[in-house]
């Protein structure tokens, strides 16, 4: 496959699963103002998904849009990092999982941004707009939880104790990061992901938490179709109505 | 788990939201946060996700000073009679017109 539809893949499935899982939230947040902000950023990561994936379908030329790849690919087809598709957890699970996830992104959107290929650039700086918000707003919340009750503190620990091994494969970088960074279009993962692991450390320390002990065997695999089981049962939720009416039009 | 629980309600914040430069902020509602970063985040969410908002501003709704209704008829009485208090005679310079809100 074109490594191009490969990275676009990957940059709208990581939103598409993420943004899904945000939507769960909805009428269950632990308060009216934050179910809004979860629904928002929920929001903001489907439209940022639709953008990705419709420019896959658009440089793949099967005719595929952004629906028949959101609702008609199985898990194994689906290019997403493990972290996005684990459970929501309980409120400081979700965080944890959100801000790991959105200063990874944001590090990488930045430097799409300038991109030699117009239309990709132009979707990372909208994304990368959006996704300002969604830092400051995780980060605002982990370091409360973290340095707030000691029932807040221990549930924020335990969310990143069990995120951790799923870190290592948000920046890490194989054959189509590197075909797309000669052609000037990918990201410079390396570079990234030291900045990042300083942003994160700074921000564990703020909040007062235990940085976890890097693991041996990170959990990977999601860029080549590998994930948690927790992936199918997202997609059987997702995708049901698309896959019973296959033609609907609403 | 530890028996450590909220002790009540977050405290209550009034948002204002200024819908372009040189516009008064207004009053928009309210919500509940625990500080004033967080009513910001919750404001920004509640109350200007939809259309042009270039300004927020939230207070914390108990240091609002504010009348009571006992006050009313001696403290706010509007005076209908003293129509000499109301600058009612005058045409503004058009140059003026965005100082006053339009409705």
């Amino acid at each position: 496959m074109n490594a191009l539809v490969e990275y676009l893949l990957r940059l709208g499935d990581d939103r598409l699963v993420l943004g899904h899982r945000l939507s769960e939230w909805c009428g269950h947040a632990p308060i009216l103002e934050e179910d809004i902000a979860l629904s928002n950023i929920g929001l903001d990561l489907l439209g940022q998904a639709a953008g990705f994936l419709g420019l896959a379908g658009e440089v793949e030329g099967l005719g595929r849009d952004a629906d028949a790849l959101a609702f008609g690919r199985g898990a194994t087809e689906l290019r997403n990092v493990q972290l996005v598709e684990q459970p929501n957890g309980d409120f400081a699970h979700t965080i944890a999982r959100q801000v790991l996830f959105d200063t990874a992104s944001l590090a990488v959107l930045e430097q799409l941004a300038g991109a030699k290929h117009a239309k990709l650039a132009e979707l990372a700086a909208h994304a990368a707009k959006e996704t300002r918000y969604h830092v400051r707003h995780g980060r605002d919340w982990f370091v409360r939880l973290g340095d707030g009750s000691a029932e807040s503190h221990t549930r924020t620990q335990r969310a990143l104790d069990s995120l951790w091994i799923f870190t290592p494969e948000l920046l890490e970088a194989d054959a189509v990061d590197a075909e797309l960074g000669r052609a000037g279009i990918g990201a410079d993962l390396a570079s990234v992901r030291a900045g990042w692991r300083r942003e994160i450390s700074a921000l564990i320390e703020q909040a007062t938490l235990r940085q976890p002990e890097d693991p041996p065997y990170p959990a990977t695999g999601g860029r080549r179709g590998v994930h948690t089981e927790h992936l199918d049962h997202l997609l059987s939720n997702m995708q049901c109505v698309a896959r019973a009416h296959p033609e609907a039009r609403w | 788990m530890s028996a450590e629980q909220p002790d009540s309600q977050w405290p209550l914040w009034e948002v204002f939201v200024q819908e372009k430069t040189g516009d008064p902020h207004e009053h928009a509602g309210s919500l509940h946060a625990p500080d004033g970063e967080l009513a910001l985040q919750a404001a920004r969410d509640v109350y200007a996700r939809r259309g042009p908002v270039v300004s927020l501003w939230v207070v914390e709704s108990e240091h609002i000073v504010s009348t009571t209704p006992a006050d009313s008829p001696s403290f706010l009485e509007p005076g209908p009679e003293k129509i000499y208090r109301h600058p009612r005679f005058y045409t503004g310079p058009r140059s003026t017109k965005n100082t006053a809100r339009k409705k």
